[in-house]
C-alpha cells in the first residue's frame, strides 16, 4: 500500500517490538495459569463432596471412588493436590470423564475438528461481511447506510439459535438447498457458518463503520484530502487502519462469540462437535469434562488475543516502545 | 492572472442552520501573502477550506464569481477539486500531531502527495521526500522520514507537515493557524520558514486569530467578524491606522508592556480606542502571604521542578512564564498543596503548608484558590452554575481558617443551599459581571468567557488570600481575554488578593505581573521586576523568548 | 506544561455532525411503547389474555392463527399468545435480575478497584481480566454444571458471567473521574476524602450505570433464551420464550407461528432495550461534553 518502503527495514528489537511482544506472551501464560486455577477452585468450592461432584451423573461404585482418589490425589494435602493438578495439565493430561468413562483428551480430540471448522468458516464469513458493509457505507449518509445500520441492530438482537432456525426454515425446508442437520462436508457447513457469522458481522460491522466515520472526521483526513487523493484511497490507505484499532477490545468478545455461538448453533443444526459435548457434559454434571472445555476455551482466547495484540503492534507504532 | 478570485462568497450549513460566511470577496495574486484574521466563529477557516473544496459535507457554497487558477470553480466536480488539491494549493493545518496520520511514517505522508500527482517517477520518490524534509529544515532527513509524527518534536512535526503541503510544488499555500499550538520560539522558526517559502515566489494565505503573528509576513490583512470582512488593507496601514472599530478593539485588547495599568477592553469612539486606567492596587510588603523555598518535584526519574524559590506579598501579582514542559503548572500544583514537594517547603501565611498531613491543610484551603485554563473540566458535570459557585461555601468544613469571619460551613447542610448561600452566590455572580439568572444554567450553555467568569466567582467565594491562575486566558479569544484580565485586575485591587499568574504569553504577563519568574526545564533562569526582566533581560533564554515574540507594528493607543 | 485544550480563534470548520444519523430513524416512542406492553405482560399478564398458558388441548394442537387463537396453538394445543404473554414475566425478570446482580456486584468491585491502592487494584483487575477470558455462555454453563438447571441458577449464571464487564467499565470510569479537573478542584475546597468520594466521584462514576444496564439487559435476555433453548432454564411446562422456541423448532415445518411469535418477542424486546439504551447514552454523553 505505501508507495515508500522506508519503514520496516530494521530488526524487530530496534523497532521497539521485543519488550511489548514478550510482555504480551507472558500475560498469556499468566491468564492460562489463572484459568486453570479458577477451574480448580470452582471444583473445590462446588457444594457437596468433591468425589460426588467429580462423579456427577456417572455410575457410583467403590472402584470408581478409589480411582478418583488416586487420580486427583484427594488423600493428600490440598497444596499437593493443586500441584499435581497443574503438573498433569502441563503434561497435557486433561483427566478422565467418569460419566462417559473415557479420557477427556480423547473425547475432545475426536470432537474438536468440526467445531474448529465451524468457527473458522463463521469468522471468515463474519469478518468479510463486516468489512464489505463498513467500507460500502461508511461516511455516506445514504439510505443504504441507514438500512445496513438497522439490519446490524436487528441481527445483533436476534438470539443466535433463532437465526439458525430461520435459515433452516428458508434454505433447507422451503428451498431444500442445504441439508437439515448432521455433518456432510462443506455443504453442511454453510448454514451453521452463516448463522454464527451473521452475529459477528453485525457487531464488527457497527464497530468498523463507527471507526471509519470517526477517522474520516480527523484532521489528518482533511490533510490527506488536501493532497488530492481519492476518497477510496483515503479510506483504504488511512481510515481503515484506524477503524481496526478499536476492534482490539473485541478480541475477547470475538472468541467468546465464536465458542459460545458454536455451542448453540451445533445444537440447532444437530452438528457434532464441542458444543454437543459441552451441553451433554453440563446436563450430566460431568465436571472434569466441563473443566477441560473451560481450559480449551481459555487457550483459544489467549492464542487469539496474543495474535491480535501482535498484529496491533504492527498497525499502531504508538504502542511500540518509543526510542 | 490571480490565483484565486472570489466575489460574494457565501457558505452555509443548512442542516445546522448556520451561515458561516456571508459575502466575502477575496483575491490572491501569485507570490502574495494574504492573511485573514478573526476570532472564533468568524468564518475564516471555512473560507480557507472552501478555496480547495473542503468545506465539508452538507455545506452550501454560492458565489457571484469563484475562479481558481483561472478556471471557474463553481462548476467543479469532485475530480476537478482533487486535481487542484496539493498541485495548486497545499494546506497546512494547526496541529501536526493530528494533521499527519499517526499510523504512517512522515515519509509515507509526504510521498503520498508526490504519488497522487505523479510529481516524480516512483523510483525517485524516496529521494525527493528526503530533499523536501531537508528543504524545510528537518535535520537528519533520512532518519526522520522513517519516523512517526509522535516521535518528532512539535516544531519538526510542523515542518514535516509543511513539507507534505509543498511536495507537489503548489503556487499557493493555505496555512490555517499553522503556529497556534506551538511554543513561541518554535512559532518564530515556523514563521521564518513560511516567509522563506514566500520569498521563493509562492503565494501564501494565512489564517490566524493573532494580528501580531501575521503582521511580520502578510502583505495584506483581511479582518473577519461573523462571516463578513470588516476591514481590508495593506498590513502596515491596518495595524497603524485601523479604520473599523472592531479592528481597533482587537488591537487595543492585546496585552503588552504599554497596556500596564489600563483596561484592555476599550470603548472605540471617534476613531480611537480609549484606554481607561485600572483602579490603584497596593502591595503590602510587610510579610509575604506565600513563601516557597527550594521546591523540587520529581516524576519517576525526571526532575520536573528544580530548586524553585519565591515569595508573594498580599496584593501582589507574581508572573511565571515558560514554554511547555518548563514545570510551571507543577509549581502551581505544589503551591496548591496538590502535590508534595520532593524537597523544599511552602509556607502559607507564615505557617507550614507543605510536608503536613492533608488534614492540617483542609481548614486553611479556603485561603488559596485556583483558576485553571479549562474551566469546564474543573466543573462537576452534574452541577449548575449556582451549585458550582456555592460549593466552596458548603465545602469548607469549619470557619477557623477564614480571616474575615464569614460564616463558612457553619450550617453546611446538603441539598438546597441555605438562603444566605443563595444571596452570596448572587453577589458573587454580580461581581464577575454575570446576571443572577445564570445560577440556574448549566455551564455547558455558557460561552468560554462566561465559564471562566463562573470559575472566578467560585474561586472568590471563600475570599482567598492567594489566587493561583494557571493559564486562565489561554483558551479565550483576545477580546474575551481582555475582559477577563480586566475583571481579575479589578478584583485584585478591591480585595488585595495576592496572585500567582502562570502563562506562556509574555505580553499577558507583562501586562498583569509586578514581578516575574522565567522558567525553563524546571528551573528559574531569571526573576525580578517585570519591567527589568523584560526590558533588560540578563539570561540568554529570556532574550531568546522575548526575541521570538511576534511584534505587531505599533498600534498606538 | 501547557495543554492547549481549546485554542482561541480556532473554530470547527463544519458544525460537528451528530454521531450517527440513520436514514430511518425510529421514533423514541415506539421502543418505549413496546417495552411498556412487555412490562404489563410481565407484571399482570391477566390484563392482556384470559387464557391459561398451561391448558393443553390436544384436539386443537398446531392450529394456525385464528380468531380464537390469534397466534395459533403449539404441539400440545396450548394458546401461543397466552404463552408469549406469560413468558414475558420469565424472560424479563430473569434478564433484569441477572443484570441487577452483574451491575451491582460489578459496580461495587469496579469502584473498589478504582479507589484502592495500586497493588489491590492490580490484583482485582487481573481477576476481572481472567474471568472475562471465558466466553460468557461457557462461564454460565460452568455455573450451571455446578448448580444444576433452573430459574435461580440461570440468573446466577448469567449474572456472574457479566460481572467482569461492568467491573472493568466502572473501574476505568472511576479512574477518569478520580483524575478529572473537578475532583482536583474539589480538593482545593478542603473536602475530606469521604465527602469528596460521595459528592463528586460516586455520582459521576455510577451515572452511566443505568444506561449500561439497559443495553446489557438485552444481552442478558438473549443469553437467557439461549440457556433455555439448551434446556437449562426454567423447566417445562413454564412458558419461557427460549424454551418455547426450543420446543417449537421440531414443528417448524408445520407450525411456523409457534416459532415466529416467541422469536419476535425476544427480538423486539432486545431491539427496544438497545434503542432506548442508545438514546439514553447519547443524552448522557451530550451532557458530559
Amino acid at each position: 500500500m505505501s508507495p515508500l518502503t522506508l519503514t520496516r527495514r530494521r530488526g524487530l528489537a530496534a523497532a521497539g517490538w521485543l519488550g511489548p511482544a514478550a510482555r504480551r506472551l507472558g500475560a498469556g501464560v499468566a491468564v492460562l495459569w489463572a484459568a486453570a486455577t479458577a477451574a480448580y477452585l470452582a471444583l473445590m468450592l462446588a457444594p457437596g463432596d468433591t468425589i460426588d461432584v467429580l462423579i456427577g451423573d456417572g455410575l457410583d461404585t467403590p472402584e470408581r471412588r478409589a480411582q478418583i482418589i488416586a487420580e486427583w490425589g484427594l488423600d493428600r494435602s490440598p497444596l499437593q493436590q493443586y500441584g499435581d493438578y497443574l503438573l498433569r495439565l502441563l503434561q497435557g493430561d486433561l483427566g478422565h470423564s467418569y460419566v462417559l468413562q473415557r479420557g477427556v483428551g480423547e473425547i475432545l480430540a475426536s470432537q474438536i475438528w468440526p467445531t474448529v471448522q465451524l468457527a473458522l468458516t463463521a469468522a471468515t464469513f463474519g469478518v468479510l461481511l463486516a468489512l464489505v458493509l463498513a467500507l460500502a457505507t461508511a461516511g455516506r449518509r445514504s439510505w443504504l447506510g441507514g438500512l445496513v445500520g438497522l439490519s446490524e441492530l436487528a441481527v445483533v438482537s436476534v438470539p443466535p439459535f433463532l437465526v439458525g432456525i430461520l435459515l433452516l426454515a428458508v434454505f433447507s425446508f422451503t428451498l431444500g438447498w442445504f441439508p437439515v442437520s448432521g455433518d456432510r462436508g462443506f455443504v453442511s457447513l454453510v448454514l451453521p457458518g452463516l448463522a454464527l457469522g451473521l452475529q459477528i458481522a453485525g457487531v464488527l460491522g457497527q464497530v468498523l463503520r463507527e471507526g471509519l466515520e470517526r477517522a474520516l472526521e480527523e484532521p489528518f483526513a482533511v490533510t490527506a484530502r488536501s493532497r488530492g487523493i481519492t476518497e477510496w484511497r483515503l479510506v483504504a490507505g488511512h481510515a481503515l487502519r484506524h477503524a481496526l484499532l478499536p476492534a482490539v477490545t473485541l478480541t475477547g468478545w470475538f472468541t467468546g462469540a465464536l465458542l459460545g455461538g458454536a455451542i448453540i448453533v451445533e445444537a440447532v443444526f444437530g452438528r457434532p462437535g464441542l458444543g454437543q459435548v459441552t451441553v451433554g457434559a453440563v446436563n450430566s454434571k460431568d465436571l472434569p469434562l466441563v473443566m477441560a472445555i473451560v481450559l480449551i476455551s481459555a487457550l483459544a482466547y489467549v492464542t487469539a488475543s496474543t495474535i491480535v495484540d501482535l498484529a496491533y503492534l504492527a498497525i499502531d507504532p504508538r504502542l511500540r516502545r518509543s526510542r | 492572472m490571480s490565483l484565486i478570485d472570489i466575489e460574494d462568497l457565501r457558505v452555509g450549513f443548512p442542516r445546522a442552520g448556520v451561515e458561516a460566511v456571508r459575502g466575502v470577496s477575496l483575491s490572491i495574486e501569485a507570490g502574495e501573502c494574504v492573511a485573514i484574521v478573526g476570532e472564533s466563529g468568524s468564518g475564516k477557516s471555512v473560507t480557507a477550506r472552501t478555496l480547495v473544496g473542503l468545506t465539508g459535507p452538507g455545506a452550501s457554497v454560492t458565489a457571484a464569481r469563484f475562479t481558481v487558477d483561472g478556471r471557474d470553480a463553481l462548476g467543479f466536480g469532485a475530480r476537478d477539486w482533487r486535481r487542484l488539491r496539493g498541485r495548486f494549493a497545499g494546506l497546512v493545518l494547526q496541529d501536526a500531531l493530528t494533521s499527519l496520520d499517526p499510523l504512517r511514517t512522515v515519509g509515507d505522508e509526504i510521498a503520498e502527495a508526490l504519488a497522487t500527482h505523479d510529481v516524480v517517477p516512483r523510483a525517485a520518490r524516496r529521494e525527493r521526500v528526503i530533499e523536501l524534509l531537508d528543504a524545510v529544515g528537518v535535520p537528519e532527513p533520512e532518519v526522520r522520514a522513517r519516523q512517526y509524527a509522535h516521535q518528532l518534536s512539535g516544531g519538526l512535526r510542523q515542518r514535516a507537515l509543511i513539507a507534505s503541503a509543498i511536495a507537489a510544488d503548489p503556487p499557493l499555500i493555505i496555512a490555517d493557524e499553522p503556529t497556534t499550538a506551538l511554543d513561541v520560539t518554535v512559532q518564530a522558526q515556523i514563521l521564518r520558514l513560511l516567509a522563506a517559502r514566500k520569498a521563493t515566489g509562492s503565494a501564501l494565505l494565512m489564517i490566524s486569530h493573532d494580528l501580531a503573528v501575521v503582521s511580520a509576513i502578510a502583505d495584506r490583512v483581511l479582518v473577519m467578524k461573523d462571516g463578513v470582512i470588516v476591514e481590508e488593507g495593506e498590513t502596515g496601514r491596518v495595524l497603524a491606522r485601523p479604520r473599523h472599530d472592531y479592528t481597533r478593539l482587537l488591537l487595543a485588547a492585546v496585552p503588552s508592556a504599554i497596556s500596564r495599568g489600563t483596561r484592555l477592553s476599550t470603548i472605540a469612539a471617534g476613531g480611537i480606542a480609549l484606554r481607561t486606567p485600572l483602579p490603584e492596587r497596593t502591595v503590602d510588603h510587610v510579610a509575604p502571604i506565600l513563601e516557597a523555598s527550594g521546591l523540587t518535584a520529581v516524576y519517576g526519574s525526571r526532575t520536573v521542578v528544580d530548586d524553585v524559590s519565591f515569595e508573594v506579598f498580599p496584593g501582589e501579582t507574581l508572573g511565571i512564564v515558560g514554554e511547555s514542559g518548563s514545570g510551571k503548572t507543577t509549581v502551581a500544583r505544589l503551591v496548591l498543596g496538590l502535590l508534595e514537594p520532593a524537597s523544599g517547603e511552602v509556607l502559607l501565611g507564615g505557617e507550614p503548608w507543605s510536608g503536613i498531613p492533608e488534614r492540617g491543610r483542609r481548614t486553611r484551603r479556603s485561603r488559596i484558590q485556583v483558576i485553571s485554563q479549562n474551566p469546564l473540566g474543573s466543573f462537576d458535570p452534574r452541577y449548575t452554575v449556582g451549585h458550582l459557585v456555592a460549593e466552596p461555601l458548603r465545602g469548607a468544613s469549619s470557619g477557623s481558617g477564614s480571616r474575615r469571619g464569614a460564616p463558612f460551613g457553619s450550617g453546611s447542610r446538603r441539598g438546597a443551599p441555605a438562603s444566605w448561600r443563595k444571596d452570596r452566590v448572587a453577589e458573587l455572580l454580580d461581581r464577575v459581571g454575570l446576571p443572577a439568572d445564570v445560577a440556574g444554567h448549566h455551564p455547558r450553555r455558557l460561552s468560554g468567557g462566561q465559564r471562566q467568569r463562573v470559575a472566578i466567582a467560585r474561586a472568590l467565594a471563600t475570599r482567598p488570600d492567594v489566587l493561583v491562575c494557571d493559564e486562565p486566558v489561554s483558551a479565550l479569544d483576545v477580546s474575551i481575554q481582555a475582559q477577563v484580565l480586566d475583571l481579575l485586575a479589578e478584583i485584585q485591587a478591591a480585595d488585595g488578593t495576592a496572585m500567582i499568574f502562570i502563562s506562556h504569553d509574555l505580553g499577558v504577563v507583562h501586562h498583569v505581573a509586578d514581578r516575574v519568574l522565567v522558567m525553563r526545564s524546571g528551573q528559574v533562569v531569571e526573576d525580578g521586576y517585570v519591567d527589568e526582566v523584560f526590558f533588560l533581560p540578563e539570561h540568554d533564554y529570556t532574550r531568546e523568548l522575548l526575541g521570538a515574540v511576534p511584534k505587531p507594528v505599533s498600534a498606538g493607543p | 506544561m501547557t495543554t492547549v485544550a481549546e485554542i482561541p480563534g480556532v473554530e470547527a470548520v463544519a458544525p460537528a455532525p451528530a454521531r450517527r444519523r440513520y436514514a430511518f430513524r425510529v421514533p423514541a416512542a415506539v421502543p418505549l411503547l413496546f417495552l411498556a406492553v412487555a412490562a404489563v405482560a410481565a407484571v399482570a399478564p391477566g390484563l392482556l389474555t384470559g387464557v391459561d398458558p398451561l391448558a393443553a388441548d390436544p384436539l386443537h394442537a398446531l392450529a394456525g392463527p385464528s380468531a380464537e387463537h390469534w397466534f395459533g396453538t403449539d404441539h400440545l394445543g396450548r394458546d401461543v399468545l397466552s404463552r408469549v404473554v406469560h413468558g414475558a414475566g420469565h424472560s424479563l425478570s430473569i434478564g433484569a435480575a441477572a443484570i441487577g446482580l452483574a451491575a451491582g456486584a460489578g459496580a461495587l468491585l469496579g469502584v473498589l478497584a478504582g479507589l484502592s491502592p495500586r497493588y489491590l487494584d492490580e490484583l482485582l483487575s487481573r481477576l476481572f481480566d481472567v474471568v472475562a477470558t471465558f466466553p460468557e455462555l461457557l462461564l454460565a454453563l460452568l455455573v450451571i454444571a455446578v448448580t444444576g438447571p433452573g430459574t435461580g441458577n440461570v440468573i446466577l449464571a448469567i449474572g456472574i458471567a457479566q460481572i467482569p464487564n461492568y467491573a472493568r467499565v466502572i473501574r476505568a470510569q472511576t479512574f477518569v473521574v478520580r483524575r478529572s479537573g473537578y475532583v482536583e478542584q474539589a480538593v482545593t475546597f478542603g473536602l475530606a476524602r469521604p465527602v469528596l468520594v460521595a459528592r463528586h466521584v460516586l455520582p459521576n462514576v455510577l451515572g452511566p450505570l443505568p444506561v449500561l444496564a439497559t443495553i446489557g439487559m438485552g444481552t442478558a435476555i438473549i443469553a437467557t433464551s439461549g440457556l433455555s433453548f439448551l434446556g437449562m432454564g426454567p423447566q417445562p411446562p413454564s412458558p419461557e420464550w427460549g424454551s418455547m422456541l426450543s420446543e417449537a423448532r421440531d414443528y417448524l415445518r408445520v407450525a411456523w407461528w409457534a416459532v415466529l411469535f416467541p422469536g419476535l418477542s425476544v427480538t423486539l424486546t432486545v431491539i427496544s432495550l438497545t434503542l432506548v439504551g442508545r438514546r439514553l447514552q447519547r443524552r448522557f454523553e451530550g451532557r458530559d461534553r
